[in-house]
């Protein structure tokens, strides 16, 4: 079963920008409210697109250099890289039907 | 499995949905709870400490309340499903929900919680600026505005509070209000004007957001000459107030001009028979979590009310 793995200012570059399938990147903090709502949907969705995306989540608050670099100034942001590229991203927390159609639209 | 009728559906989470569902629940209705997922937990997920809410002497963080009340409501019975409802069918004797997927569940009851979003200010280049220097939720994002000039509209206590929490990150805080004095509390407004880092911008109007990739100036309008200027911020936290989300029961629930659900007197019956309404969605005056609860226990045995009246 797929699960959502921990990365940090450390191991984003390779197991995010060069990473062989797309990444999620949940961008969340334990003082942010929603962030909590969203977290188990990207964990249901990760048992479900785990084979064809991987999952990763990055706490804000202790890996600085990610956050700013990658530009997130509200939480939480959810950011999809391809080939070190962002292909798709939100702010705030959504559905996990919001979610799971944008998912859909990067698997094909 | 979707054929099944239900006792009651609640739409809807926070104080008043929860309650609702620990009531319900505790009935042996059984109640389905349609959690919503951008605000699930409510209005209090975007707090820090609650220190009013009674029976929490040292005060409870707001999200913790709520996974309390969420749990409370889930041991009894309830089932939770956090996923927002599309569609509303309700002047039938069955009523018919439908969630982003168009699942369709089916109750002889509904409880309408849905509480209430944040006004946002309505600029076309508003939502491209979401996550990236425009914020609804201080308390998620103050943070990455350490050392910033960043600036806050509004004029009322939520707005007051805001600035004045954000002053702990912010190098200083703009309050833009549209008028020449504030709507908050006088405690609130003492508090702001004794502030060093609070800065006031009277009578003006936010009419343009400007900056690449990320938001770094504000278009200003003089809501009394007209004139405009810019203001350099790297954020702006918005506290313009709330509008309640009954956009998906226009038409079919009776709603006041200002779009909050009209009750029958001190009941939450609204004008359709089954369908009954509480919490932020209906009040706009209190809006405070114990009188959301309250509302959200008297909907609860409302329905449980009309259900046995059916049976007569």
């Amino acid at each position: 079963m797929a699960t959502v793995t921990d990365v940090t200012d450390a191991t984003f570059e390779t197991e995010v920008l060069k990473a062989d399938k797309p990444t999620l990147v949940d961008f969340w903090a334990s003082w942010c409210g929603p962030c909590r709502m969203l977290s188990p949907i990207i964990e249901q969705l990760a048992t479900e697109y785990g084979d064809k995306i991987n999952f990763t989540k990055i706490d804000a608050d202790a890996n600085p250099q990610v956050t700013s670099s990658q530009s997130v100034l509200g939480l939480p942001t959810v950011k999809v890289f391809s080939g070190g590229q962002v292909v798709k991203q939100f702010t705030g927390a959504r559905s996990k039907g919001a979610v799971k159609k944008m998912l859909d639209e990067i698997v094909g | 499995m979707n054929d099944q009728i239900r006792d009651v559906i609640i739409v809807g989470s926070g104080p008043a949905g929860y309650t609702a569902g620990i009531y319900a629940a505790r009935a042996g209705m059984r109640p389905l709870v349609l959690e919503g997922s951008i605000d699930a937990g409510g209005a209090l997920m975007n707090t820090t400490e609650v220190e009013n809410f009674p029976g929490f002497p040292d005060g409870i963080m707001g999200p913790q309340l709520m996974t309390n009340m969420r749990t409370q409501a889930e041991k009894f019975g309830a089932e939770l499903i956090t996923d927002d409802a599309t569609e509303l069918e309700l002047s039938g004797p069955v009523k018919v929900v439908r969630d982003t997927a168009g699942n369709p569940y089916r109750a002889t009851s509904v409880i309408l919680a849905m509480g209430s979003g944040y006004r946002h200010l309505g600029l076309p280049e508003e939502s491209s600026y979401s996550g990236k220097g425009v914020s609804w939720c201080a308390t998620c994002d103050g943070f990455f505005f350490r050392g910033k000039d960043i600036a806050v509209v509004g004029g009322g206590d939520s707005a007051v509070e805001e600035a004045t929490f954000l002053t702990r990150f912010a190098n200083s805080v703009t309050l833009i209000h549209r008028r020449d004095q504030l709507r908050a509390s006088a405690i609130m407004t003492k508090r702001a004007h004794s502030d060093p880092k609070i800065k006031f911008a009277w009578n003006k109007q936010v009419v343009g957001l400007g900056g690449d990739p990320t938001l770094s100036q504000l278009t200003l309008k003089d809501t009394r000459t007209g004139s405009v200027e810019t203001l350099p911020v790297s954020g702006l936290f918005e506290a313009i107030g709330h509008i309640p989300r009954s956009e998906l029961i226009k038409g079919q629930v009776d709603l006041d001009a200002a779009g909050y659900v009209l009750v029958d007197g001190d009941s939450t019956r609204t004008n359709l028979p089954g369908v009954f309404a509480c919490g932020d969605l209906v009040d706009h005056v209190y809006r405070q979590a114990i009188t959301a609860a309250g509302t959200g226990c008297r909907a609860a045995l409302d329905a449980e009310h009309y259900i046995v009246s059916l049976d007569d």
